[in-house]
């Protein structure tokens, strides 16, 4: 009699604890789903409301064709978008090549050494050192050193610097999914090392190798601080010197000298001057950076997700 | 007479040549990294070294003023380091609970379709460019906050500090969440077998066996928070000011550099140093951090 009872107590304390966890499992299910909910939320508000102040401007086909001003009303992107352009060449010349070329060697060449150590720790390293300190880096070594001066190829360089442990991150994903098989396969034909990297490995880790260059380059067009430590926030209303000319060699290298501005400085600087109209222009030039940047990084991402489900090597 | 060789032979000796030509140039790519490490800290410590040839290493570290630009010049790098500090602070104080909750949640709670719509979403967050959280925080989130906290400044570390917390939470979530998703799924169901419930397991056996990485992802957001630039540049007012008070305004050492860097200073002048110096000790507040990561994962990881 005493026994049952106590059983039966028993028997509804483990109820209710049941029902106390399940209680805890539905409410942290709705906290996180709620906590995930307003963060994506949050971001999506801000970046509507900094497209709607940007707005009027975007509309306008003006402000994309004419240089920036001392007058709001007046002011443009032209000499940003076309120095982004120019920049990010440079910044692919420098960072991509290299940036494969690194990661081919760590993967395919480097023997487990302490020099292989050396160079994995310094990839990993660098990949966290924060952006402005290349922009030190750009200051001492480019401007005053080698002599380049706030110039189009300063920046450049610069941002090839930033983005290189991205490619070469990348890269080493792309070619460590390379099954041995494929390696193999090639040798026993007879092929050389280099012949089976560059004509079977690269090859088939290009789709992966291009999502982190188009990541990289991404993250390049949106840096700031590190092309305004080496002296780039100045007023540009002129374009560089065009790279083809309509004489022969066709090519003109005057333009990598040239001063320039780029999307996220122009956005800095109508962002620093007091006054709502000129924040308008950043908001627009912020809305163009934003569109751009979030499509490269969309495209990758969507690449990267499609090559994962795409390919099945056994 | 000549030393005869085979045309197979020269063949192969010219092959083998490139090839090690080939895997020297590789070598020399791979290089690169160590090289940039090696011309930042070098340049870090030589202009840095010019700098503390004026500035005694003392009053760097303990005068309670930064005016290098000022006729009465004081070189204490305090006030930088509390305003990067507070900023940083505020950050991750928002940023990392709800970045582990999210992830917990986007791990173990969320179904299937709802993780693959929400993780691209996050490392798309990842991409946004700082600048562009400068213009939330100077002119979105501030104002949004002088209508709660009467009195606060347009320039101040709580904005910026909020802003930098919303830029690293995708991060840490993504990062977390990849973590507890490489959590072998023997191991949850040997809790579940027990009787566990989903939140049980989700916090004393998954995030146990994932701490390692979810302090690599902690430190890591640390270490963006204090190197972040452009959003305390913008918004939190570039005046040294010796505070951890979230209201003041106040200059991160990040924001100096943007500051000095904006105007025309002469190349070897001590304004010009002092900025090599303040990126000197960036770098080391930096680096420790990563070390310090570096070192978690290693002693936490835990190898099923």
């Amino acid at each position: 009699m005493n026994t049952e009872a106590s059983t039966l107590k028993d028997l509804d304390a483990v109820r209710s604890m049941i029902k106390r966890h399940k209680l805890n499992d539905y409410l942290f299910g709705a906290v996180g789903l709620s906590f995930i909910i307003l963060i994506l939320l949050t971001l999506l508000v801000l970046f509507i409301d900094l497209i709607m102040d940007g707005y009027p401007k975007l509309m306008s086909w003006d402000f994309f064709s004419s240089f920036p001003s001392r007058r709001a009303a007046n002011a443009g992107l032209l000499s940003a978008l076309v120095g982004s352009a120019l920049v990010m060449i440079i910044t692919f010349v420098s960072a991509v090549p290299m940036g494969v070329a690194a990661a081919i060697y760590l993967e395919e060449y480097a023997k487990k050494n302490w020099l292989s150590e050396v160079i994995e720790v310094n990839v990993t390293n660098l990949a966290a050192v924060p952006s402005i300190i290349y922009g030190l880096l750009a200051l001492g070594l480019f401007v005053y050193i080698l002599d380049f001066g706030t110039s189009i190829l300063t920046a450049g360089l610069t941002l090839g610097l930033l983005i290189l442990p991205v490619v070469i991150v990348a890269t080493r994903e792309a070619i460590r999914g390379i099954p041995v098989a494929i390696r193999e396969a090639a040798y026993a034909v007879g092929a050389t090392k280099w012949q089976v990297v560059s004509q079977h490995v690269v090859r088939y880790a290009t789709g992966g190798i291009l999502t982190g260059v188009i990541i990289g380059m991404a993250r390049a067009i949106g840096e700031t601080a590190p092309v305004i430590t080496i002296g780039a926030l100045t007023f540009i209303a002129f374009l560089p010197p065009s790279p083809v000319t309509t004489s022969a060699p066709f090519l003109n290298f005057d333009w990598l000298w040239s001063g320039f501005t780029v999307l996220p400085i122009q956005m800095f600087s109508w962002l620093s001057r007091p006054g709502a109209d000129f924040h308008v222009n950043a908001a627009a030039a912020g809305a163009v950076i934003i569109v751009v940047t979030l499509l490269m990084n969309g495209i990758a991402i969507k690449m990267r997700y499609n090559i994962r489900k795409k390919i099945k090597w056994q | 007479m000549g030393l005869e060789i085979s045309d197979r032979l020269a063949k192969k000796f010219r092959r083998n040549l490139i090839e090690r030509g080939i895997e020297f140039l590789l070598l020399l790519a791979a290089m690169s990294a160590v090289f940039t490490t090696v011309a930042i800290v070098s340049i870090l410590l030589y202009e840095s070294y010019t700098f503390f040839e004026h500035v005694s290493l003392l009053d760097f570290l303990t005068d309670t003023q930064w005016t290098p630009l000022f006729a009465d010049a004081h070189y204490g790098i305090m006030p930088l380091v509390s305003g990067t500090v507070t900023t940083a602070a505020i950050a991750l104080a928002f940023a990392i609970p709800v970045g582990t909750i999210g992830a917990i949640y986007l791990s173990e709670f969320a179904s299937h379709r709802v993780r693959e719509t929400v993780k691209p979403i996050l490392e798309l967050l990842e991409g946004v460019p700082t600048i562009v959280f400068g213009y939330f925080a100077l002119l979105l989130v501030t104002p949004l906050l002088q209508k709660f906290i009467p009195g606060l400044p347009t320039f101040n570390m709580l904005g910026p500090g909020i802003v930098i917390g919303i830029m690293v939470i995708p991060y840490i979530a993504s990062v977390s969440e990849d973590a507890m998703r490489a959590v072998p799924m023997s191991m949850r169901e040997g809790s579940y077998a027990m009787g566990a419930t989903r939140f049980q397991t989700a916090i004393r056996v998954v995030t146990p066996a994932a701490i390692s990485g979810i302090i690599a992802a902690y430190i890591l957001a640390i270490s963006r928070a204090v190197g972040e630039t452009m959003v305390v540049a913008i918004a939190a007012g570039q005046q040294p000011n010796l505070t951890f008070n979230p209201m003041d305004s106040a200059a991160t050492i990040t924001a100096y550099i943007v500051q000095v860097a904006m105007g025309d200073l002469p190349h070897g002048s001590i304004g010009y140093q002092s900025i090599f110096a303040a990126g000197l000790v960036l770098m080391l507040m930096t680096l420790f951090f990563n070390l310090l990561g570096h070192f978690t994962r290693k002693k936490f990881r835990e190898a099923y």
